[in-house]
């Protein structure tokens, strides 16, 4: 959809961006085999792939999926243009209308095959497939319905390669009626086939950028920031021409994604894979939906990093400022939570971090002790250290009841229901299953939630005869 | 006599790195503080203890080092050929590429059966190199992935392939507070399988080093390569050659051999048995006088109560179970390895 590709677009010239800055030498090497494949071109067009050597043409391991054909045209005409060919892109003319329906089961039923095929060449480069990461909206039709059904499809064909979801939830005051639905719609899909979901708010990116902006024409910044290390920046990559109006929120998520797989791409003395963050932060199965925070949103030029200033960027993770959805976490309940760390941190950092921030902090009663650490040694571009935090915590329970209060405003009149049942395949049932799959994912949230600030009773131990 | 070490997951193959380096560089020391005689008797034996020698090149290190995956190894031997004095055999290794994911599960069920051929066929091969094999030494942490879980796989393979040879397993125990979310599930399930294939099992905590290194070394900002280096001076210290009791001019002890004993220093134990003590006139690593003590005590029993406890309040709640369940590992096998514990802890308890 137009958002994904979007968001995508930042990212892949993020990265290109982040390895250029590491990698000196130009050297194809496993960190960029992560997410790049280094084709021969020389002798025209599509040739084989190179796996050691020099880097000679380096290609996007990605599916751009569009049913317009606008945004993905504009990446093929752009400066990254290169990293991407034809067998990668599956697009259409007319739009998905902004109904999940018409993503979902019309588009998808006609490109299953197509989307199989692509994503099964795209596979087949890959040495060891690990993940997949999804970018789309929730609200739209494309990234909302076709791109949830792209989801069931790489559960079946690939049953054993983890599913990151990055979705942009729509605001309540969304300019797209039908949001509510479509989200709740994608939201049935989201529960039942992603294994980690990373939700965003638009309000909580432009709450980012309106920030910065303040911070700078403020001047209370005093020296100049270093303009590469804005998190919202695109300084320093291919997009040289005038920005668009989303990229710098874009640039965020960007960042995001960037953050939480470089502990997979670069060494560092704690390594924290994508496996491992399914497996830590994911208690129970539906329970799998991410509070992220990004800090520091910039640097300054000439300052020393004093170790208190270290310790303010573990505090800043812990701020609503800095987190990519509106919520609460310090007074809900954590499940777990992750700390990926970049830079130059130590372990001794974030023991005496952890330490800190700990008796402010709620821990459900069985994982009071619930972090999840990681440390890598390469700092994002513009910065010396970074911290990216993960949080599975009730205080997405709002946002999720709150979604379903705006579509049970929307079906209790039945409004623009015709244009979704009209759809082959789509019947009543398709909305009362997907409501009744988000009660039941606040219910277990509330039951959870029940359990805070009660008794702690142990469960008594085993006993064992002598 | 000679040792094989098999380095298990990041943590096993970082502390690795860090005690072939400490024993190579007491190895080269000047400063044996003893006569040359002495001094080259002590080399050697170190030496042939964790280092093949080859004809032109440094002395290479008796080591199969095991990841799944491909980045801590590839520093760990670039690291060590850095340092000139010795290296690691580059086909003594195993990587694969997607990791453990912190999944014990993972670890044992799926990547030992599914790897075991060539990890041993590696451990053959380093055994085969040795003169007189001593036995193995595996270094592997309890929180992860691969250490914990495939660490307990090859440990068992080892007794299966070597059934009279001496297996000692270094274990790391992690930090009390979050390195790993599901880390007391993977200790939990790690030491309950160990105890059926080990010799001995010596542990060292994260929190203690990191004491050590704040409090004692006075080190502001501590990384995991200083904690490393204090295990590995510990370790190194604890494998250097020394002599028996008994005099004689060799260095011929088998360092694995006196952990064999299983006894407990009950009052039923004579006392002369309970305590050996060895020495060596050749000092360690510049230091003057070192000593170095290895007990077998109620000193760990808090720490293993606390672990179990944590990880059967975390069961009671099923949290993370569908994880383990996923590969292969069922509420029973999380049954099992409880009750197996909770043995060992009453029967240290009753001392």
């Amino acid at each position: 959809g137009q958002c994904g590709n979007q968001v995508g677009c930042r990212f892949w010239d993020l990265a290109l961006r982040e390895h250029a800055a590491v990698n000196k030498k130009g050297i194809y090497d496993e960190a960029l085999s992560s997410f790049f494949r280094n084709v021969d071109t020389r002798s025209g067009g599509d040739g084989p792939d190179i796996y050691k050597g020099k880097i000679c043409s380096l290609k996007a391991r990605a599916l751009l999926i569009d049913m317009e054909e606008g945004v993905v045209n504009e990446i093929l005409q752009g400066p990254l243009r290169d990293l991407f060919d034809s067998k990668q892109l599956i697009t259409d003319v007319s739009g998905s209308g902004n109904n999940w329906a018409v993503g979902h089961k019309l588009y998808g039923y006609q490109y299953r095959e197509n989307i199989v095929e692509k994503l099964r060449k795209t596979a087949e480069h890959c040495d060891c497939l690990q993940c997949f990461f999804i970018i789309h909206s929730m609200g739209g039709g494309t990234g909302s319905g076709l791109g949830t059904f792209v989801l069931n499809v790489l559960e079946d064909e690939f049953p054993e390669v983890y599913r990151f979801v990055t979705s942009v939830y729509p605001s309540g005051e969304d300019d797209v009626i039908t949001s509510p639905y479509n989200s709740v719609l994608a939201m049935k899909e989201l529960n039942e086939h992603a294994d980690c979901v990373l939700p965003i708010e638009n309000e909580s990116l432009f709450d980012i950028v309106n920030k910065i902006h303040q911070m700078i024409s403020s001047g209370k910044l005093g020296s100049t920031v270093k303009q590469n290390s804005l998190v919202t920046s695109s300084a320093g990559s291919a997009r040289t021409v005038q920005e668009k109006p989303f990229d710098a929120m874009n640039n965020i998520v960007a960042n995001l994604l960037l953050n939480l797989t470089s502990s997979a791409r670069f060494e560092g003395s704690l390594n924290m894979d994508l496996n491992e963050i399914s497996m830590n932060l994911v208690p129970f199965p539906r329970l799998h939906y991410l509070v992220s925070s990004l800090t520091p949103l910039y640097t300054l030029a000439d300052v020393n990093v004093p170790s208190r200033r270290l310790d303010q960027m573990f505090s800043d993770a812990f701020s609503r400022d800095h987190q990519l959805i509106q919520a609460d976490p310090k007074h809900s309940l954590y499940l777990a939570c992750a700390l990926l760390v970049r830079g130059n941190v130590q372990v001794s950092d974030l023991r005496r971090n952890i330490e800190r921030l700990k008796p402010s902090l709620h821990f459900v009663s069985w994982n009071q002790e619930g972090w999840k650490t990681g440390l890598c040694s390469v700092p994002p571009v513009g910065h010396s250290h970074s911290l990216l935090a993960l949080a599975n915590n009730t205080c997405v329970k709002p946002t999720f009841t709150e979604l379903k209060d705006r579509f049970m405003k929307l079906y209790k009149k039945k409004a623009h229901l015709h244009h979704y049942l009209h759809i082959d395949g789509m019947e009543q049932s398709c909305f009362s299953e997907a409501i009744s799959s988000l009660s039941d994912l606040i219910e277990e949230y509330n039951e959870l939630d029940a359990t805070k600030g009660g008794p702690r009773t142990d469960p008594s131990r085993l006993e064992i005869a002598i | 006599m000679s040792i094989v070490t098999v380095q298990l997951g990041q943590c096993g193959n970082q502390i690795g790195r860090e005690v072939f380096n400490a024993i190579c560089s007491d190895v080269h020391g000047t400063h044996g503080l003893c006569s040359k005689k002495e001094n080259e008797s002590y080399r050697d034996a170190c030496k042939e203890r964790f280092f093949c020698e080859e004809e032109t090149e440094v002395p290479v290190a008796r080591a199969v080092l095991v990841d799944m995956e491909p980045k801590v190894i590839s520093q760990t031997l670039s690291m060590a050929a850095r340092s000139g004095y010795w290296k690691y055999d580059d086909r003594s290794r195993f990587c694969q590429k997607q990791g453990s994911g912190n999944n014990w599960a993972n670890g044992y069920s799926v990547h030992g059966p599914r790897h075991k051929e060539v990890i041993m066929n590696l451990v053959q091969k380093e055994a085969e190199k040795c003169d007189r094999l001593g036995g193995f030494f595996t270094i592997m942490s309890m929180a992860g992935g691969t250490g914990s879980g495939l660490g307990a796989f090859v440990t068992q393979c080892l007794r299966d392939a070597f059934p009279t040879s001496f297996i000692l397993n270094h274990v790391i125990w992690p930090y009390g507070t979050g390195e790993v979310i599901v880390q007391n599930y993977n200790s939990v399930l790690t030491l309950s399988h160990l105890y059926q294939s080990s010799d001995a099992i010596l542990v060292h905590e994260n929190d203690v080093i990191h004491k050590i290194c704040s409090q004692l070394m006075n080190i502001k900002q501590i990384s995991f390569r200083d904690v490393n280096q204090v295990i590995a001076h510990q370790l190194g210290s604890v494998f250097q050659p020394t002599y028996t009791a008994e005099g004689g001019l060799h260095y011929s002890r088998n360092p694995l051999g006196s952990f064999q004993d299983p006894s407990l220093y009950t009052s039923w134990l004579n006392p002369r048995d309970a305590f050996n003590a060895w020495k060596t006139p050749r000092a360690f690593n510049k230091y003057e006088k070192s000593a170095s003590l290895v007990s077998n005590s109620q000193f760990l029993l808090k720490p293993l109560d606390n672990v179990v406890g944590k990880a059967w309040n975390m069961f009671a709640s099923k949290a993370y179970i569908h994880q383990y369940t996923k590969f292969g590992i069922e509420e029973e096998d999380f049954l099992d390895s409880f009750t197996a514990l909770e043995q060992v802890i009453s029967s240290y308890t009753i001392l």
